[in-house]
């Protein structure tokens, strides 16, 4: 129980993470972006490919970080994975959401992210292959916290906890106390009067797919330090997202934050009651659940 | 010869089959705007509501209703409309995503239950037990499959002479109007909340009723029948088809089955061996690349929408496009 408690905090951060960037992206462009989670799959993939580039160039930054799985190498592939990760979401915007955007309403963009999420998770299969790979081969021993419960915790569960909490601090910190942050949260709520003050539309659009690259480049590299990476990451992790921005309400950064640990923490703790082969289901009950008690999430507002 | 006209009655007979269920989706995308995430969940909860109302008792799974044939595939319609009223009541008074992520959502969670609860539906086995209707007097062969075909070909009839009579009742104008302008609609005293769950639960009924003639003439229903990938397939069907048209909108389902049985022939015939394995990758992106282009290049699709205004007048041509 306690166990279950402590791993989905750990999944809830990384569901976070993924919930904020497409929160922003959903609340400033108006639709439900269904390929968001493929950013994922790209960030823990171009992490997997540049690990191995630094590695074969700089072979002293194989060496482990402390007690984690976690090199030298794959922390400088994580930064550069989230930059890469960025550019392939604004480029996806600039390809189709833009154009798609001009010809027609909101719901076509949402046909227009399905097929795009279809289109990115089958080119990673067909780039990477099917079956799953791992950062590091090395066995990392998880911690045993307590003996009685039993609890235990992996190094790099704490390690992806830790920086994923840094990140949302300076996230915190840059959308309320910078005129950048003032600018973005403008834009998102008014895009006519944002621009009547001066803001520029486009680059607030772009700043929105930086912002949701990184972040979700982080999780998915998370992810597959703690799990596994594979193709399917997207389709594994697209509903649990979708769920924490509801919980939270569609819009509402801390929602998010907040959405994704209660996600997290709920979806093991049904483990405990449900067979597992039901956990995908778990995410459609929580938006059954959050639908029925508060339509608009805690934090979300109606809007049409 | 033989082989040829018995495959294609084949072909035709599953095509038309989805072709109902784009059908539907036209109700609910094309006419009123309703984004259907999960159309698989409608499918599968017909195919599986007639399989198990119709079928005979089975040691390990629900069954044995043994219901006339026409009392199952109505039983499993009226399956699918439920579950599309669920849905609907919580979601379609809120904005429209919610309606697009919870479709999605009930579809994951459809195939997670079928896959997981052998009481039920058989789980990862399937449902069987299943007797095609007439079966004893006409035998398993070609002459079961033409009179199978002509049974799918006078429902789809049916069906689409029932959508165009709607469309241009005075329904089908106020599901229009609530699509192009809500708030209009609102002030002229309709109620679209109302209108849209209606919408949405009688396409849904339609893909019930395509869910259930596709388990019948399989007698045999899985998980692997409602996997997300035929969403995408009937949403294709009806981009490239022309969203608003129903004939487009059954062009587009020959179309696209066409395309896909194709694909997946000439990749398992040409493509290397050890290439066979990503058949499936290759035409899930060949199917995304084509609602992406459709949407980017052609939104209106190979038949547009016939815009048709019951009172004429001085029209502004720009007031006619959809927004």
């Amino acid at each position: 129980m306690i166990q279950g408690v402590l791993d989905g905090v750990l999944v809830g951060a990384i569901l976070s993470l993924g919930a904020i960037g497409l929160t922003m992206a959903m609340h400033m462009l108006r639709f439900a972006n269904f390929s968001h989670a493929e950013l994922l799959s790209i960030g823990a993939y171009s992490a997997l490919v540049f690990d191995g580039l630094f590695e074969a160039l700089v072979p002293p930054m194989a060496a482990a970080i402390g007690p984690l799985s976690l090199t030298w190498a794959l922390s400088a592939a994580i930064l550069v994975s989230m930059g890469a990760t960025a550019a392939s979401a604004i480029l996806v915007d600039r390809l189709v959401f833009r154009r798609v955007r001009a010809l027609g309403g909101e719901l076509s963009m949402v046909f227009a992210s399905f097929g795009v999420a279809l289109v990115l998770r089958n080119v990673i299969s067909l780039s990477f292959g099917l079956k799953t790979q791992l950062y590091s081969q090395d066995i990392v021993f998880a911690v045993i916290l307590s003996q009685d419960p039993l609890l235990l915790v992996k190094p790099d569960q704490i390690f992806a906890l830790i920086a994923a909490l840094a990140i949302m601090f300076a996230l915190h910190v840059v959308l309320s106390r910078t005129t950048l942050g003032y600018a973005l949260r403008a834009a998102a709520e008014n895009p006519t009067l944002a621009q009547v003050n001066g803001i520029n539309l486009g680059r607030m659009i772009t700043l929105i797919w930086v912002i949701g690259g990184g972040l979700a480049a982080f999780a998915g590299v998370a992810y597959g330090l703690t799990n596994q990476i594979s193709p399917v990451i997207g389709r594994d992790l697209v509903l649990p997202i979708f769920a924490a921005t509801i919980v939270g309400g569609i819009g509402s950064v801390y929602g998010a934050v907040l959405g994704g640990f209660i996600v997290g923490i709920a979806a093991n703790l049904a483990l405990v009651v449900l067979p597992s082969g039901y956990s995908p289901a778990v995410p459609f009950l929580i938006i059954i659940l959050v639908l029925l008690i508060r339509p608009n999430g805690l934090f979300g507002e109606a809007r049409a | 010869m033989i082989g040829v006209v018995s495959y294609l009655v084949f072909f035709a007979t599953v095509a038309a089959i989805l072709a109902i269920a784009v059908l539907g989706l036209n109700l609910q995308w094309g006419n009123t705007g309703l984004f259907n995430g999960g159309v698989v969940a409608f499918f599968g909860a017909g195919g599986y509501g007639t399989l198990i109302l119709g079928g005979t008792a089975q040691p390990d799974h629900l069954g044995g209703f043994g219901a006339p044939f026409a009392l199952a595939l109505a039983g499993g319609c009226i399956v699918a409309g439920v579950l599309a009223w669920i849905v609907g009541v919580l979601t379609l008074k809120l904005r429209h995503d919610y309606l697009a992520i919870a479709t999605f959502g009930v579809a994951v969670a459809f195939e997670s239950v079928m896959r997981n609860a052998e009481w039920l539906a058989g789980g990862a086995k399937g449902v069987r037990g299943f007797e095609r209707p007439l079966r004893a007097a006409l035998g398993d062969g070609f002459t079961y499959n033409l009179l199978f075909l002509g049974l799918v070909l006078v429902l789809g009839l049916a069906v689409y002479l029932f959508l165009e009579r709607l469309i241009r009742s005075p329904f089908g104008r106020l599901l229009r109007a609530i699509r192009e302008d809500e708030i209009a609609a609102r002030s002229l005293g309709k109620a679209p909340d109302r209108v849209r769950l209606t919408a949405f639960v009688a396409g849904s009924v339609i893909m019930g009723l395509s869910g259930g003639l596709y388990a019948s003439f399989y007698a045999f229903m899985s998980p692997q029948d409602v996997l997300p990938i035929l969403t995408f397939q009937i949403w294709a069907m009806l981009i490239v088809g022309g969203a608003g048209n129903n004939g487009g909108a059954i062009l587009g389902a020959f179309l696209i089955w066409g395309g896909w049985t194709a694909s997946g022939w000439a990749l398992s015939r040409f493509a290397p061996i050890e290439a066979q394995l990503y058949t499936g990758t290759v035409q899930f992106i060949l199917i995304g690349l084509l609602i992406v282009g459709m949407l980017m290049w052609r939104p209106q699709g190979l038949l547009p929408e016939r815009l048709v205004v019951s009172q004429t007048g001085k029209i502004n041509e720009e007031n006619l496009g959809r927004k």
